[in-house]
C-alpha cells in the first residue's frame, strides 16, 4: 500500500478503481481530481503490467474510428485532455504526423472513404498525398507506395511516463495504490460495497472495472454475472536500434481493415523504430509468446514500407495482449449493478482515449463530489528524446545504463517516491534501463546490486556463490 | 585540467595498452571509461587464460586487468573512470558526461578501444516469452564474478563459441551445472580443445540444435528446442545466450564516422585510422571478438601509429577501398589500404558461412596474395597485407576449389 492512511482505509473510499492499466490510472486521477477518495487496486505486483504493458505508442486523432462512436468521442477528448495536461505533467509530444499509405489498388480506391470518415470524425486538416508526393517528404518510402494521405495531428508519446504521470497525480492529491491486491469478491449492501482482495478487504461507494484483460472476469467475480468475453489479441512488435530513426518521421499507417489498424512503421518517443503488431486471436490472457517467425514476416514487411531497414539491427522485441471482446466497441455500463461501472473492452485505443474515458465515465458515474480547487501536479522525469535527460544535469551519480544512458540518480527515484517499481519490468518502465542495444550485456550485474532487496519481484532469485 | 595529448576511450586490454605506451612515450594520455573500474571484459572473467603474451604468466581475468591498470597508472595515464562519452565530434571533441555533468574534452588525436558486447537474445529472434533469467556471458559473469550471485542452478547454454565455454567455467566456479550447449550449426564454433571441458563437466552439446522458445512468465521455466527430430521441451531454470560478439560502436553510429556494415566497427586503414584522421581505433571495436592478448598487441602497435600520427610522420589518409567479393565473406579489415606500412600488417578476416576454396586479394583482376582456407565463422582468418597503389578498390574473395 501506498500513500494511504490504514485508517481510511476499511472505513471507506468514495471510488474503488479496480486495475492499474492506462485506463484506470486515468480514472483514479479523474476521480481524485473530482474531489473523490479514491482507491486504486491491482492486482499484479506492479502497475501497467497487463494490457497497457505493450502498445505502439501513438496518440490517435481518432481519424478513422467509428463515426458517431463512444471510442471516437473518447479519442477526440482524451487527445484533447492529453495537449491540456501534458506540459504540466512533464509528459513529452513528438509531433510525427502519419501517413497512410495504399500499396495495391484495392487499397488506393478505400482511401477516399477513409479521408470523407476522416472529416466526418472531425479530424479535418488531411492533406491527401500522391506516391511521389508520400516519397518527396519521406524519401525513404519505398517507390511502391502508391497514394495516401496525411494526418498531421497523429503524434508520438511515451506510453509508461503518461500513465504513470496520471496515477502519480491521483496519489499525490490523496489516492491510495494497492498493489498485488487482486479482487476476489464483491458484496453491496447500504451503499456500499464490500471487496476482499487478496490484500485485505476494501470498501468504496462506487466500484468501477478497469481490468482491461480480465474485465469480465472482475464483473463475475463483482456483480456475479459477466455480459461480455475477453477475447485476447495478441500483438507482436520489433524496434529497431536508434539509427533507424531516422528512416521515418511521419507515423506510417497501412489502410485498416475492419479487424486492425495494421501494422504500423513508427519512431518511438525513446528514438527507437518500431514495426508491429500483429493482430492474432489467443485464449490465454497471461502470456503473451513471441514467435520468430511472425517476427521475420514483421521484419520483411517493414522492409518493404522502408528498404533501408534492412541494414539495421533489431534492439527489442515484445507482444502485448488488447482486450478486445466480441464486438469492436467499448463495453461501457452503468446498470449492471448499483454503484459500480464496467469499463471493458478498451481494446486498442486505451493510451490516446483514457483520459477522454475517464471524463466520461465520471460524467457517468454522478456523483456529488467537490472538486479540488488547486490540485498538486507532479512532474514526469523525461526519458524521452524530447527535452533534456537526466545525465545532462550535474548530480546523476553516474551513467547506469550505457545504451539508454540511465542515471543512477533515475534509478535512485524510480525505486523510491510514491509508487516506487516493485520489479525489473517496472523499472524499465520508468526508466528504460536495458531496454537498449545490449538488452543488459553491461548493466545487469549492476543493477543487481543496486535493486537488492528492494523489489517485491526481485530480479534473480539468487543464490551466492 | 588542461587537454591532454590524447583520449582513449574505452579502458580494456586495448585502450590500456596503447595508453600506456603512448604514456610512456611522454605524452599526456586520459583515458575515459564508463565503468566504476578499468580493465574491461576481463575484469568479470574470473578464470584463466589471460596474460601470456603481456605479462609472461598466466593469470585470471581480474588479476590480468589489475596488471593492465596498474602498468597505465605507472606510467603516468590519467583514468577517468564513471564517466560516459555522449558524442564524438569532428577533429577529436568528445563529448562526455560524469556526476559533474555534461562536458567536452579535446585531443589532437583520440583512440576508440570501446569493445564488444554478444548478440542479445531479443536480436536472435528467440521466441516464447521474456521472463527473468536469459543473461548474456557478459551479464552472468558480471553476477558471478563482480556480485558473488548466482542467478539460476540449471540453465542451458546457447552457443559453442570459445565465450560459452568461458560461461561453462563461470558456471563451474558459481556451482551452476548446465544442463546442455546448444548450437545451430553442424560444428563447434570454438577449436577442438574446448570441447574436452564441456566433456569434463558431463555437459551433453547438442549440434543442429536451436532455443526456438523460452517459457516462463517471470523465471525460466523451460525452452522449446528446435532439433533435427522436430520440437523437444527442456524443463530448466535458465539461458546463457552466448557470443554473437559485435562491435559496440553506438557512439561510430551517431557520428560523422563511417562505419563498415560488414563489422558493424569503423572503417580504419592501414593505420588504424578513421575517416576523421584525428580518430583512431583498436581491439574488439574493429571486428568483434579476439583474444585479449590481442587487443592489448593491436592497442600498442595502435600506439605506435598515433605517435607518428602526432609527429607528423603518417602518410596523408586515402588508399584503395576494399570490397568483399563473396558472400560467405562476412568482414575483413582494414578497409582501406594504401602503401607502408603501419599497425595492421595483416588483413584480418571473418566468414559468413562456413567455407572451403583460396582465400583471395585482387586488384584489377590480378592477385595480390592468396591462401587455401577450410574454416567456419568466428574463427581467426588473416591474410598477409601487401602494399597495395592506386584507388582502384581491392576485392577480397573466395574462389572454389577447381
Amino acid at each position: 500500500m501506498t500513500g494511504s492512511d490504514p485508517a481510511s482505509g476499511p472505513a471507506g473510499y468514495d471510488v474503488a478503481v479496480i486495475g492499474a492499466g492506462v485506463v484506470g490510472c486515468a480514472l483514479a486521477r479523474a476521480f481524485t481530481l473530482a474531489g473523490a477518495r479514491v482507491v486504486v487496486l491491482e492486482k499484479a505486483v506492479d502497475v501497467l503490467d497487463g494490457a497497457s504493458k505493450g502498445n505502439s505508442a501513438i496518440l490517435h486523432t481518432g481519424f478513422d474510428a467509428p463515426e458517431g462512436s463512444l471510442e471516437l468521442a473518447c479519442i477526440r477528448e482524451g487527445y484533447r485532455l492529453y495537449h491540456e495536461v501534458r506540459e504540466r505533467l512533464g509528459l513529452p509530444l513528438v509531433q510525427a504526423g502519419a501517413m497512410v499509405l495504399a500499396w495495391t489498388e484495392e487499397e488506393v480506391a478505400a482511401l477516399p472513404a477513409l479521408m470523407d470518415q476522416a472529416v466526418a470524425n472531425g479530424v479535418t486538416d488531411i492533406q491527401p498525398l500522391t506516391g511521389a508526393e508520400a516519397r518527396g517528404q519521406e524519401p525513404q518510402l519505398s517507390d511502391r507506395v502508391l497514394a495516401g494521405f496525411r494526418v498531421p495531428g497523429e503524434h508520438l508519446i511515451d506510453p509508461w511516463s503518461a500513465a504513470h504521470g496520471y496515477l502519480l497525480q491521483a496519489l499525490a492529491n490523496g489516492a491510495v495504490l494497492m498493489r498485488q491486491a487482486e479482487v476476489l469478491t464483491g458484496r453491496h449492501a447500504e451503499g456500499l460495497w464490500q471487496l476482499a482482495t487478496t490484500a485485505g478487504p476494501v470498501s468504496a461507494g462506487l466500484v468501477i472495472n478497469a481490468a482491461g484483460l480480465w474485465g469480465d472476469e472482475v464483473d463475475r467475480r463483482v456483480t456475479g454475472e459477466s455480459w461480455f468475453t475477453i477475447k485476447p489479441r495478441k500483438g507482436q512488435f520489433v524496434v529497431y536500434d536508434k539509427t533507424a530513426a531516422a528512416l521515418a518521421g511521419h507515423i506510417l499507417l497501412p489502410v485498416p481493415t475492419k479487424i486492425t489498424k495494421g501494422i504500423v512503421v513508427c519512431r518511438t518517443a525513446f528514438g527507437n523504430l518500431l514495426v508491429g503488431p500483429t493482430a492474432e486471436e489467443q485464449e490465454d490472457r497471461e502470456h503473451a509468446s513471441l514467435d520468430r517467425e511472425t517476427l521475420q514476416a514483421l521484419m520483411r514487411r517493414g522492409t518493404e514500407i522502408l528498404p533501408a531497414l534492412a541494414r539495421h539491427e533489431v534492439t527489442a522485441v515484445y507482444a502485448g495482449l488488447r482486450p478486445a471482446t466480441e464486438e469492436k466497441h467499448y463495453r461501457i455500463r452503468t446498470d449492471l449493478a448499483p454503484g459500480y461501472i464496467c469499463v471493458g473492452g478498451i481494446r486498442s485505443t486505451g493510451l490516446s482515449a483514457a483520459l477522454g474515458i475517464a471524463a466520461h465515465v465520471v460524467r457517468l458515474a454522478a456523483r456529488e463530489f467537490s472538486p479540488l480547487a488547486d490540485p498538486v501536479w507532479p512532474r514526469m522525469p523525461n526519458i524521452s528524446v524530447e527535452g533534456p535527460r537526466d545525465w545532462q544535469c550535474p548530480g546523476h551519480g553516474g551513467v547506469v545504463c550505457h545504451c539508454e544512458l540511465v542515471t543512477r540518480r533515475e534509478i535512485e527515484a524510480a525505486l523510491s517516491g510514491p509508487m516506487p517499481a516493485t520489479s525489473l519490468a517496472g523499472l524499465k518502465r520508468r526508466t528504460r534501463v536495458t531496454m537498449g542495444r545490449c538488452q543488459g550485456f553491461y548493466c545487469t550485474a549492476e543493477l543487481a546490486r543496486l535493486t537488492e532487496g528492494r523489489l517485491a519481484q526481485p530480479m534473480l532469485d539468487p543464490g551466492h556463490v | 585540467m588542461s587537454d591532454p595529448d590524447v583520449i582513449v576511450v574505452g579502458a580494456g586490454p586495448a585502450g590500456l595498452a596503447a595508453a600506456t605506451d603512448l604514456a610512456r612515450a611522454g605524452r599526456r594520455i586520459t583515458v575515459l571509461d564508463r565503468e566504476p573500474e578499468a580493465g574491461g571484459i576481463p575484469r568479470h572473467c574470473g578464470h584463466y587464460p589471460y596474460g601470456m603474451r603481456e605479462f609472461h604468466r598466466l593469470l585470471r581475468g581480474p588479476d590480468y586487468a589489475a596488471r593492465l591498470r596498474a602498468a597505465a597508472l605507472a606510467a603516468g595515464v590519467t583514468l577517468r573512470t564513471r564517466t560516459t562519452v555522449t558524442a564524438l565530434r569532428p577533429g577529436g571533441a568528445v563529448e562526455i558526461t560524469d556526476d559533474s555533468g555534461p562536458a567536452t574534452v579535446s585531443a589532437r588525436a583520440v583512440l576508440l578501444a570501446t569493445g564488444v558486447r554478444e548478440t542479445s537474445r531479443a536480436a536472435r529472434l528467440i521466441g516464447g516469452e521474456k521472463p527473468g533469467g536469459v543473461l548474456s556471458t557478459g551479464a552472468l559473469q558480471g553476477l558471478v564474478h563482480l556480485n558473488g550471485q548466482r542467478p539460476f542452478r540449471r540453465p542451458v547454454i546457447l552457443g559453442t563459441e570459445l565465450v560459452a565455454f568461458s560461461a561453462l567455467l563461470t558456471c563451474r566456479h558459481a556451482g551452476i551445472r548446465p544442463l546442455a550447449m546448444i548450437e545451430p550449426g553442424p560444428r563447434i564454433t570454438a577449436r577442438s580443445p574446448a570441447i574436452w571441458l564441456a566433456r569434463l563437466m558431463g555437459v551433453p552439446v547438442r549440434l543442429n540444435t536451436d532455443i526456438a522458445a523460452i517459457h516462463g512468465r517471470t523465471r525460466v521455466e523451460g525452452v522449446t528446442l528446435s532439433t533435427p527430430d522436430g520440437p523437444q521441451d527442456l524443463a530448466t531454470d535458465g539461458v546463457i545466450v552466448t557470443g554473437g560478439f559485435r562491435p559496440d560502436a553506438a557512439l561510430l553510429r551517431g557520428s560523422h564516422l563511417a562505419v563498415d556494415p560488414g563489422s558493424g566497427g569503423p572503417v580504419i586503414d592501414r593505420w588504424g585510422r578513421l575517416s576523421d584522421p584525428a580518430y583512431f581505433a583498436a581491439g574488439n571495436l574493429l571486428r568483434g571478438v579476439e583474444t585479449a592478448g590481442w587487443c592489448w598487441s593491436e592497442g600498442r602497435r595502435t600506439a605506435r601509429a598515433i605517435l607518428d600520427a602526432l609527429d607528423g610522420h603518417l602518410p596523408a589518409p586515402g588508399g584503395a577501398r576494399l570490397d568483399l567479393g563473396h558472400p560467405g565473406l562476412r568482414l575483413a579489415l582494414p578497409q582501406v589500404i594504401g602503401a607502408g606500412s603501419g599497425a595492421h600488417d595483416r588483413l584480418q578476416v571473418r566468414l559468413a558461412a562456413p567455407a572451403r576454396g583460396r582465400l583471395a586479394l585482387m586488384q584489377d583482376g590480378r592477385t595480390l596474395v592468396s591462401r587455401r582456407i577450410d574454416s567456419l565463422p568466428e574463427r581467426r582468418l588473416s591474410l598477409p597485407l601487401p602494399p597495395v597503389t592506386g584507388t582502384e578498390p581491392v576485392i577480397l574473395t573466395i574462389l572454389e576449389a577447381p
